[in-house]
């Protein structure tokens, strides 16, 4: 963990209540995709933790939603303005995991946490398949940059408004993607869907409302075959074994 | 140069900083992030005989200037919290060690507190009697004066450490309780500890969190806990450990000026984990704006 500050350089809406900002400062706390941050919104008692989407020397990008008074606030800041941040936290995928192909499902802005996965797993030589699901065509994102870094993309939207109608599942069904190990980040339910249709080996990426964020408080616990752990720290990422859903 | 220095019940602390139960883990989980002997003590998170998974989540919510929380104790049991969480915040942290134990019934509280107490690494006892988050244990001996006191008696007849009893806001007058913490004994008052609040997701017309309700703590309470500690410290003689929205090295001086010994920080390690570092470095050069010289001396001046 650790605490920096950092200047937001640009923040612009990229799809339906989504938002992509861009801050730089340190970035030596993230080392894997699937790691957070936690920023200390001005007014607000308690950080917000969102998923780096993918970092340089210089900086990292985030992409969120707007889902309530601290998110909706987050929206409107400016660039030039210096947020106290919480980065490197979570523990991250795994790409060593991934033999020869890997199939990332990710749901909603659950498609951003796995972006510096499939760049780690393109890096390494894997052959990866993306299926990004959302429920109208205005809320996709990443589609065009999970492209350009050399992924297959395949696109579903629940109401048929671009690719395939239905379900990530469904997609994956009618595509038969050949993968070796499977990555997942996105609502609960759809990662509940994912982990049981599919087979073989995943990770899935877990959500909770959090106190700390690193590990302090054991606001954010939940169910494993290895008992009670906590997603702030000993995930967000779990194997899709040791989840109890 | 400045003397940060308080006595609890004759245990040396280098400042009154100390990190409250529950909003600092088992004291480890912090040592990778800053060097914990900044620290006066460490209130270590709340242990129970056998292991509880705790409240399902969402446990946590947001409220203006504070949180409320319903984890419910979740703990490896008293066994391994002997076992293995001691001894691993012993090698990070040669402060004063208060291990935080709960229960469901006397026999708990005596045997957990037994074992805690035999625990070479053990500086002080803190007995929760007051967690709003567990259904039947806690709180309902934290809301009876008799029951306090049969607690207290109970657990001081098998603890050398000192023992402090750890009390709830949720009740008519604290002082009652306070007094009959003193009477059967109790070495020490630790308070407050979260008020019983609540939050609703309107959109969903579900509360907030799954338990229901939870314990409100953050900066919003922290007057409030300002004013039981003062009643308390001036209707008792043994020392207290004020908790409650403490923020920054002034609330710790204003929490003394109401009569606490020792403070202690909680909710505001969960919004920055690096607070009571923040706040011990900034204490000394406090005081000397202010003209103490050292903190013993305006303990309880109000």
């Amino acid at each position: 963990m650790k605490q920096s500050i950092y200047t937001i350089e640009s923040n612009a809406c990229v799809a339906d209540k989504t938002w992509r900002m861009r801050l730089l400062g340190d970035t030596s706390g993230l080392e894997r995709g699937g790691q957070f941050v936690d920023i200390a919104i001005a007014g607000r008692f308690l950080r917000r933790p969102i998923a780096a989407t993918c970092w340089d020397a210089q900086g990292f990008d985030i992409i969120y939603k707007v889902v309530g008074q601290g998110t909706d606030e987050m929206s409107s800041m400016q660039p030039g303005t210096k947020l106290d941040i919480l980065t490197g936290l979570g523990n991250g995928f795994d790409a060593g995991l991934t033999k020869d192909a890997a199939l990332v499902v990710c749901g909603g802005v659950g498609a951003s946490p796995a972006f510096s996965l499939v760049k780690e797993l393109v890096r390494l030589g894997r052959k990866v398949t993306v299926v990004l699901g959302f429920n109208k065509e205005s809320e996709i994102v990443l589609e065009d940059e999970y492209r350009t870094l050399g992924a297959h993309v395949i696109v579903a939207t629940m109401d048929g408004s671009r690719g395939v109608k239905g379900l990530v599942t469904d997609a994956i069904s009618l595509e038969k993607p050949e993968y070796d190990h499977f990555y997942t980040c996105g609502p609960k339910v759809m990662m509940k869907a994912v982990c049981e249709a599919l087979e073989g080996n995943g990770e899935a990426s877990l959500e909770e409302r959090m106190g700390c964020g690193c590990g302090i408080c054991y606001g954010c616990t939940c169910h494993t075959t290895d008992g009670p752990r906590r997603i702030c720290a000993d995930g967000p990422v779990f194997s899709k074994e040791e989840i109890i859903w | 140069m400045v003397n940060t220095e308080v006595k609890l019940c004759g245990v040396s602390l280098k400042n009154p900083v100390v990190p409250a139960s529950g909003t600092f883990g088992f004291g480890v989980e912090m040592a990778d992030s800053y060097d914990l002997n900044i620290l006066g003590g460490i209130s270590l998170k709340g242990t129970t005989r056998d292991a509880r998974y705790g409240n399902e989540c969402p446990r946590i919510a947001e409220t203006p200037c504070g949180m409320i929380n319903s984890v419910g104790l979740q703990n490896p049991g008293i066994q391994a919290f002997v076992e293995q969480k001691l001894p691993s915040v012993r090698k990070h942290f040669n402060g004063a060690v208060i291990a935080n134990i709960s229960g469901f019934s006397i026999d708990e509280y005596v045997e957990c507190c037994a074992k805690a107490d035999a625990a070479p690494q053990t500086d002080i006892l803190e007995v929760n009697i007051s967690c709003p988050n567990v259904h039947g244990g806690g709180l309902a001996f934290g809301t009876s004066a008799k029951a306090a006191a049969e607690v207290t008696r109970a657990v001081k007849d098998v603890c050398r450490k000192p023992v402090f009893i750890k009390l709830s806001p949720n009740v008519t007058d604290i002082t009652e309780i306070a007094r009959a913490c003193e009477d059967a004994g109790a070495d020490g008052l630790t308070l407050i500890n979260t008020i019983l609040g609540m939050r609703i997701d309107i959109r969903r017309r579900k509360p907030v969190l799954a338990n229901r309700y939870g314990g409100f703590s953050g900066r919003a309470v922290f007057p409030v806990a300002l004013r039981m500690v003062n009643q308390v410290a001036h209707a008792c003689s043994i020392p207290v450990m004020g908790c409650g929205g403490v923020s920054c090295a002034e609330d710790v001086i204003e929490m003394m000026m109401a009569g606490a010994t020792a403070v202690q920080v909680g909710a505001e390690n969960l919004r920055n984990p690096f607070v009571c570092k923040e706040i011990a470095e900034s204490l000394p050069a406090v005081m000397e704006e202010l003209g103490i010289d050292s903190l013993t001396e305006i303990i309880g001046i109000i």
